[in-house]
């Protein structure tokens, strides 16, 4: 049975198709003003990304901030759910999930069945999310592909006070006048954001195996400013952007076997 | 070059009728703040000369600049200043100040000169920060909150719609007005989420007007959630650079149902004004004239 | 005075309300918070006040929903410490 998950996040929507546990197909498209237009377009990729048609989809479900906006959704399904039965599928032994997106993050706790024991949502902050870099990264005029490498190499660990993604781009320029270069910068940019997140997931207590997922987890950088943070090693899926998505699936392929 | 729309007028001013070098008591405030710095010279607790200027990367260059600025013209020279009490972020910085005191005193006292003893609560709405402050009579704080975390409701947040718009920021609080109905406004909890939605509405075809009434809407909303927290009591001033911005006041006005008293002096040097008034009072301790 | 230290932002509002008025500046809630939230100083709001006063720490002031986020309820501690602490109940949370 072919299925699909449908991710309509606030930076772009991602599809992911499943036919009995194996991905046909990921696809990403910006959501840029129209998420449901993203979302179609997502769609219609990865069916021809798999050489199926509409038609061949038992079942769609669809997650993320813009889920309502998926016509073609069948179902739904919140984030948090999302994750948790991705994670558990990906890693058994995964007890906390973090999920970073571009405007959201989530700290999740799961049960050893994926079942949700416990989260927290850290929306409508700016700072606490994927946004956070990419405006750093603007500042800095690196693009934000090379924020994780280039923070890599620093060898200072330079204090950010900013708690606003607004008030850390004046701090980012103060530090560059006060010519702090732009490896310490980058870095201090992942410490900050990666302190607010291990704060969050702390708030949920963190139990091990944790897992990272959501696009920011491609961030290097940041990877290595959490592990540093939270003192332990972090679990990530290939192609992290895509686990909610594929939670979305598995849910989509059990309401197909149902019905 | 592009233009700079962020960008308002650095000011000075002085008094035409007082003698600076005929005063007894002579002192300063500086207000050093995360974007703009204010200098105020008092001669006898009288309003002597006053600067305000942006604030620079270096803080302590950035007082001296205020101070000078102020003093340009006057015949008085940073000597001649009996004592000078710094406030605002950068207060701990100023290397020519005698005590350091925080912005919601100066802010209460400055007000207290300003407007009259009727003020009961201030608001402050800052460069980086946003401050309730409810005060006595003598312009002493009786209750005060202050948010610097967060940009929404902050000059800042003001700059990055100026920014956005292409509109300079002096005529911001005009534009805002130029509409027909007063469109819902954007979210309030995020100046960047703010700032995408005002794309996504420009995009659809909204003019400019709408979209800063829509924010200053917001903002105006932002606030006096901070203000219902203390509770306001009449009268109600405003100070802080956002005063200037009357399409914000209104608005907090038309939510809170009370008008703001008109200031009568540049609403931004509040917080130096009073750091001048403190140290002035401490010069009399000094003295045993208290 | 009452001191409000916190801030709001996308998520809530979060303040720890300081009542200098009643403050004696024992420090005890210094003592008793398990993450220094608190520090006795001279109150930089009043210059004309004599006593120390109890203040939030600038580290913690912008961070107030996690850093108390441990002793809030659910947590398994049931009074807080630091209003258990205080005799003259100078201390309040908004949430």
């Amino acid at each position: 049975m072919n299925v699909a998950g449908v991710d309509c996040g606030s930076k772009s929507a991602k599809v992911l198709i499943l036919r009995d546990e194996k991905v046909l197909a990921r696809v990403a498209v910006l959501s840029g003003f129209d998420p449901k237009a993203a979302a179609a377009q997502a769609l219609d990729e990865a069916l021809k990304q798999a050489g199926l048609s509409r038609g061949d989809l038992s079942h769609v479900t669809a997650t993320g901030t813009g889920k309502n906006e998926v016509d073609f959704a069948s179902s739904m399904i919140t984030e948090v759910g999302a994750d948790a039965r991705a994670v558990i599928v990906l890693f058994p032994a995964a007890r906390t999930v973090i999920d970073i997106g571009a405007e959201e993050g989530r700290a999740i706790r799961i049960s050893p069945e994926g079942k949700v024991i416990d989260f927290a949502v850290n929306e409508k902050c700016a700072a606490g999310a994927g946004t956070f870099t990419e405006t750093m990264a603007r500042t800095l005029e690196v693009a934000v592909e090379d924020m994780g490498p280039l923070s890599l190499k620093s060898q200072n660990a330079v204090p950010m006070n900013a708690q606003c993604a607004v008030f850390a781009e004046s701090e980012v320029v103060s530090l560059i006048h006060a010519k702090h270069s732009k490896e310490d910068i980058a870095r201090a940019v992942h410490d900050a954001i990666a302190d607010r997140i291990a704060s969050m997931a702390r708030k949920i207590g963190i139990e091990k195996d944790i897992v990272l997922i959501g696009g920011v987890a491609k961030n290097v950088g940041f990877v290595n400013s959490l592990k540093r943070n939270l003192k332990e090693e972090l679990l990530i899926p290939e192609n992290p952007e895509y686990s909610c998505a594929l939670g979305a699936a598995l849910m989509a392929a059990e309401r197909a076997k149902e019905g | 070059m592009p233009t700079e729309y962020w960008r308002w007028p650095e000011s000075r001013w002085t008094s035409p009728e007082i003698d600076g070098k005929a005063g007894q008591i002579i002192t300063a405030g500086v207000d050093v703040g995360s974007v703009s710095s204010q200098a105020v010279v008092l001669v006898d607790g009288a309003l002597f000369c006053y600067s305000s200027l942006r604030t620079g990367s270096d803080s302590p260059e950035s007082a001296q600049r205020a101070m000078e600025y102020a003093l340009t013209g006057t015949g008085l020279i940073l000597a001649d200043i009996h004592y000078v009490v710094g406030t605002g972020y950068g207060r701990v910085n100023i290397p020519f100040a005698q005590r350091a005191l925080t912005e919601i005193a100066c802010h209460a006292r400055g007000a207290n000169f300003m407007y009259g003893p009727t003020v009961k609560t201030i608001l402050d709405m800052g460069g980086q920060d946003c401050k309730a402050i409810r005060c006595d009579a003598k312009g002493k704080v009786t209750n005060f909150l202050m948010n610097d975390k967060c940009a929404a409701g902050t000059g800042r947040g003001m700059e990055v719609f100026a920014d956005l718009l292409s509109v300079p920021i002096e005529d911001m609080g005009r534009l805002s007005f130029e509409v027909d109905t007063e469109p819902p406004p954007v979210s309030s909890t995020c100046v960047v989420f703010a700032k995408s939605e005002a794309v996504g509405l420009l995009r659809k075809g909204w003019p400019k007007e709408k979209v800063l009434a829509a924010y200053s809407s917001a903002m105006a909303h932002r606030v006096v959630e901070l203000l219902q927290r203390i509770q306001v009591e009449q009268d109600f001033a405003i100070t802080g650079g956002i005063a200037k911005n009357e399409g914000v006041v209104k608005r907090i006005e038309a939510e809170l149902k009370i008008k703001a008293l008109e200031p009568k002096y540049d609403a931004q040097i509040a917080g130096a004004l009073g750091g001048a008034l403190f140290a002035k009072a401490l010069v009399e301790k000094e003295r045993g004239l208290r | 005075m009452l001191a409000h230290y916190g801030y709001k932002d996308g998520s809530g509002e979060y303040f720890i309300v300081l009542d200098t008025d009643k403050c004696d500046g024992c420090g005890r809630c210094v003592s008793s918070c398990p993450w220094g939230v608190f520090e006795i100083g001279e109150d930089e709001n009043d210059p004309f006040r004599e006593t120390a006063v109890a203040k939030v720490s600038e580290s913690h002031r912008k961070k107030l929903k996690y850093s108390c986020a441990p002793c809030k309820p659910g947590s398994g501690k049931k009074p807080l410490p630091c209003l258990e602490s205080c005799a003259p109940g100078a201390i309040g949370h908004s949430w």
